[in-house]
């Protein structure tokens, strides 16, 4: 036990986002956005013009800071960086894929549930159906 | 694996057959107490997993009412209140905390979300006061309930993963005492027996060997003893009669005889 990442009980963090325009301003509207004094924000607006190598930075920048606790990600964006999102391997912050207008919620593609998808009987999904 | 004819490098001692004893039954209570936790996490496991599908999937419910919201809040706005909320962001109002609960001897996290109230919402507050003010509240509100949803979706998922390590640790300790040490510390111990055992068969053996010399010894010693007592008899026979001590011998060995003519 000693050697597992301790998880920090902390008083506040925030929520990162990396998302389309519309989804960020929605949450903004509710008030998770932030801009701290060095003028970082814990949001990233992803949009067509945006490079791959710039998500994959945002990504890394995000679960790097130490005051991010969860960082809310399209699930068609993380389809860009997969394999970034795949190998991320700690409690914290956690990843959590969203869907976005265009793209529902496809819950064969998200990182965490394809760990467990031998878990995934027909019986274990259809009984959550009902 | 070559687990199976394996033992410890130990000098086989009684002593150090208590040691092994003592250590095979807490190696046997450990193992048993283990497998336990790691029934009790799996079943955990197996309730977090279900409950992470339910609310994925109203998750992808609620992120879809919401924006429902923000379009409805967009066209009764007007589409520049975009600018409007990118340039209004300055402190998050909207926060997390961490705590962490003990479920079954691990250790998990848990998120819940709370509101900053000294954070900067003035800002925010403004948008939509020239047109469409309520459905921008309503937008707020629906994404303010996306939000309580998914920072619990995110407790779960951490709690998830972190069970997960958890449950793997455990097993492979489980494993490693049934497989590896409890047979090590038997193979010792039946060593440490049959070195024992063939020690003390060395033991009889040499004393029963250590025995027959004795006798052997015993009898010898008898039998010069026997002999030196007749020559010594013979010794003095043969001074008081002055007569040669083969003679004296011979005599003695004779009236060993009772002969009835000889009167002393």
């Amino acid at each position: 036990m000693a050697g597992r990442a301790q998880i920090p009980t902390k008083n506040s963090a925030l929520i990162a986002m990396i998302a389309d325009e519309d989804t960020v301003v929605g949450f903004l509207l509710s008030g998770v956005g932030d801009v701290d004094l060095r003028r970082k924000r814990n949001y990233f607006i992803v949009d067509s013009k945006t490079t791959v190598k710039a998500i994959e930075d945002a990504f890394k920048d995000f679960t790097t800071r130490e005051d991010i606790a969860i960082v809310l990600i399209s699930q068609y964006i993380a389809n860009m960086i997969r394999f970034q999102v795949d190998s991320y391997n700690n409690p914290v912050p956690a990843i959590l894929e969203i869907p976005s207008k265009d793209h529902p919620y496809d819950p064969t593609q998200d990182s965490v549930l394809s760990r467990v998808r031998y878990l995934f009987s027909a019986e274990s999904i259809a009984s959550s159906r009902y | 694996m070559s687990g199976q004819g394996q033992r410890l490098n130990v000098v086989p001692t009684v002593t150090m057959l208590g040691v092994m004893k003592a250590r095979l039954v807490g190696a046997t209570r450990g193992h048993a107490l283990l497998k336990k936790k790691s029934d009790a996490l799996t079943v955990q496991f197996r309730t977090i997993l279900k409950k992470i599908v339910s609310t994925k999937e109203s998750m992808g419910e609620i992120m879809r009412a919401s924006s429902f919201a923000l379009t409805e809040a967009k066209y009764a706005a007007g589409e520049n209140i975009k600018h409007v909320v990118l340039e209004s962001v300055k402190s998050a109002s909207l926060r997390v905390r961490s705590r962490q609960e003990n479920i079954a001897g691990v250790k998990l996290p848990r998120f819940e979300h709370f509101t900053d109230p000294g954070a900067g919402d003035t800002k925010a507050d403004l948008t939509g006061l020239a047109r469409g003010g309520q459905q921008i509240q309503a937008c707020r509100a629906a994404h303010i309930k996306a939000i309580e949803v998914l920072v619990e979706l995110a407790s779960l998922q951490t709690s998830f993963l972190t069970l997960d390590e958890a449950i793997k640790t455990t097993n492979r300790r489980v494993n490693a005492l049934e497989n590896v040490v409890k047979p090590r510390l038997e193979n010792t111990i039946s060593y440490i027996r049959g070195e024992l055992d063939e020690l003390e068969r060395e033991d009889f053996f040499r004393l029963k060997k250590i025995q027959g010399y004795k006798k052997r010894e015993i009898e010898r010693q008898l039998q010069a003893a026997k002999q030196f007592a007749e020559e010594q008899f013979a010794e003095k026979v043969s001074l008081k009669k002055g007569i040669s001590i083969s003679s004296a011998h011979n005599l003695l060995v004779a009236g060993a005889e009772k002969d009835e003519d000889i009167i002393f």
